[in-house]
């Protein structure tokens, strides 16, 4: 149906990730898990969302060049 | 609003971003939307991963995510028979069996198969009671995201709207409507389709650091049963019964569940999981939506993969939740809700503990992700079951393709503002809809006798599915009428037929619905065997290739190797649902 889903969840996923992980490490210690885990969830959680967004682009470009030779 | 959370500035910026790519998925769809099957059948174009996540994600809505994990509190383990038991054969038989006479009749939904297998009666009774289902079930879902986040969101007020003074809940609902009603009005069911793959990711991602942290903190796994050995023996029951999914299955009084094995494999196992999957339009237009046999007969087992894990997002909190309330050194408590704990609260009450600034904005949207989807796949199966089978048969059956896409798009409208309407239903008459959800199972219980039948007995007549239909769910109020389960306190719960003194009492209202469903299915297919042999086939073997399996050429496609067919992938979803099955038996 013309549009490939993976571009809009790669991009929501990237900027999404890409802003927990600024915010998360701008705010350590403030965004701290506050119980007894010492991590950083907000820094940990937003690099996993960003590289899988990132993933999701990669597939997307991958598929849009091999639909590209194949049009060659 | 003692339970409302703490938000700052990246949590509604989080909000703000998910919504405004729902929308723009929608706007981004609706150059595409040139013709009625476009609109209403995604043009029957979509890749079997997108239509999978699809199948899975429409189903994942309010009920699933904070009833789920409510269930998790309150039975344990034994909850993930849902899942597994109750899920997984049934996506399994649909992918292989029933999928090639869906897909390869041209039929566009499940109540015109009924039509074109049997006739016109059979269509147009499962096509109206289905439509009423999914404005209830959206209503419903639009209520529980209002009331939801009425009790989260921190935000105290009043709007004056042509002097209705709007209270957050009303905002809230008309937000949500409105955004549901947007996406699916430019893009229809492929926009539908889209936003639950999307909305899928995002419940994953929104979840799993939850059920991380709130397990690391109760010790793990071990930790973790541990507990919840004390809450089974708190409960009268064995240590385990917490943890365990079949062991204590024996008897009825030895599971939190309240149910027998025979009960639970033949109740929930056969016939509501395969009524439910095998015949419900709302996850059966997800693989009708797929763009050739193989995607649409891969489009369940795709999504079997998820399902089958999902009980670690959903299911998993609530039983630490439970834990953690019974563990004097955590500072972690379920709230009151009269003499038991509120297990609707799980979610909610997880989030606020464990996910602090930032991740709270992604945790709320995976929240309203999973009741939108609930809402937007109601919404769009209504669409189509309306203008194909309602509207097209029934009111005006000679209008162009733009017609009927008009229609399918209006519609969008009504159903969203007839979803509202339920939704205020539901908030000022909460037994009427228990009593509408009573009728709606009245009327699922015997369904799959009636597609077994129709689809694996070439005999089977017309009048005989109609008929088989009716008794099975007039056998199935009347079972209701004459039992109850422990307990029952409102003649909503059954014996209404004796004054409130049932000839029998079931040990769990769980048991009395699954036995509801065994009489309901079992005497719809006796009695349309009984109707069919006395009663003349009009349909001819020319009319019923395609919709019946000893009429219809078996699928042989050479170009496909077998590890890449759908058959190699059922194995695989079967091998691993037996393999989690024996690791929590």
């Amino acid at each position: 149906m013309g549009l490939d889903i993976k571009i809009p969840i790669g991009m929501l996923f990237s900027i999404l990730g890409l802003l927990l992980t600024i915010y998360g490490a701008a705010t350590n210690g403030e965004a701290m898990y506050h119980r007894s885990l010492d991590v950083n969830i907000n820094l940990w959680t937003g690099l996993f969302m960003l590289a899988f967004g990132l993933f999701m682009l990669l597939l997307a470009w991958l598929d849009k060049r091999k639909e590209n030779k194949s049009t060659e | 609003m003692e339970n409302s959370f703490m938000l700052g500035w990246i949590d509604y910026t989080i909000i703000i971003i998910y919504f405004a790519f729902v929308l723009g998925i929608g706007w981004a769809l609706k150059k595409f939307m040139k013709s009625s099957k476009a609109f209403l059948e995604a043009g029957r174009s979509l890749p079997a991963w997108v239509t999978g996540l699809a199948f899975i994600s429409a189903n994942l809505g309010a009920l699933e995510v904070i009833g789920m994990a409510a269930s998790g509190a309150k039975y344990g383990a034994t909850t993930i028979h849902f899942y597994w038991l109750g899920a997984i054969p049934a996506m399994i038989f649909l992918a292989i069996f029933m999928m090639p006479f869906y897909y390869g009749s041209k039929a566009r939904s499940v109540p015109e198969y009924l039509k074109l297998r049997f006739d016109e009666k059979t269509r147009g009774f499962n096509a109206f009671s289905f439509a009423l289902m999914t404005i209830f079930a959206s209503g419903i879902s639009m209520y529980a995201l209002a009331l939801l986040a009425q009790t989260i969101l921190p935000f105290h007020f009043t709007v004056n709207v042509l002097g209705w003074h709007m209270t957050p809940f009303d905002v809230y609902l008309f937000i949500s409507a409105f955004i549901v009603l947007l996406y699916t009005y430019l893009g229809g069911l492929s926009s539908a389709i889209y936003n639950e793959v999307l909305q899928f990711f995002l419940i994953v991602m929104g979840f799993t650091p939850l059920v991380i942290l709130a397990l690391i903190h109760i010790g793990g796994w071990e930790g973790l049963k541990t507990q919840l050995d004390v809450v089974a023996t708190s409960n009268g029951f064995q240590p385990g019964a917490w943890t365990h999914t079949w062991k204590y299955m024996g008897h009825a009084a030895t599971n939190p569940m309240g149910v027998e094995w025979f009960g639970l494999i033949m109740g929930l196992g056969f016939v509501l999981s395969f009524g439910y999957w095998g015949t419900n339009f709302l996850v059966v237009q997800r693989a009708m939506a797929a763009g050739d046999m193989t995607a649409a007969r891969k489009t369940p087992l795709i999504g079997a993969i998820p399902k089958m894990f999902i009980p670690f997002l959903v299911i998993l909190p609530g039983m630490i939740a439970i834990a953690m309330t019974m563990d004097p050194s955590i500072d972690f408590s379920l709230p009151m809700k009269g003499n038991s704990y509120n297990y609707d609260t799980v979610i909610p009450m997880l989030l606020k503990s464990y996910y602090p600034i930032g991740l709270l904005g992604l945790g709320i949207t995976a929240l309203f992700a999973s009741f939108m989807s609930g809402m937007a796949g109601n919404v769009t199966a209504f669409n189509t079951v309306w203008t194909y089978d309602i509207y097209q048969s029934y009111i005006y059956s000679k209008g162009s393709d733009k017609h009927y896409l008009k229609v399918g798009q209006w519609t969008t409208v009504v159903g969203v503002l007839l979803s509202i309407l339920t939704a205020y239903v539901a908030r000022v008459f909460n037994n009427v809809m228990d009593f509408l959800q009573l009728i709606f199972a009245f009327i699922n219980a015997p369904l799959f006798a009636t597609f077994l039948l129709g689809m694996f007995w070439k005999r089977t007549t017309g009048h005989a599915a109609f008929y088989g239909l009716l008794s099975g769910t007039f056998i199935a109020a009347i079972h209701h009428g004459l039992t109850q389960p422990a307990g029952a306190t409102s003649l909503v719960k059954g014996g209404w037929l004796v004054g409130g003194h049932p000839i029998h009492v079931y040990p769990s209202e769980m048991a009395q619905n699954f036995w509801t469903a065994i009489f309901a299915f079992s005497l719809a297919l006796i009695l349309t065997v009984i109707i069919t042999l006395m009663t003349k086939q009009k349909k001819s073997e020319e009319e019923l290739k395609g919709l019946v399996y000893s009429l219809t050429p078996r699928i042989v496609n050479k170009d496909v190797p077998f590890v890449r067919s759908p058959e190699f992938l059922a194995i695989c979803v079967g091998a691993v649902a037996i393999v989690l099955t024996i690791i929590f038996w």
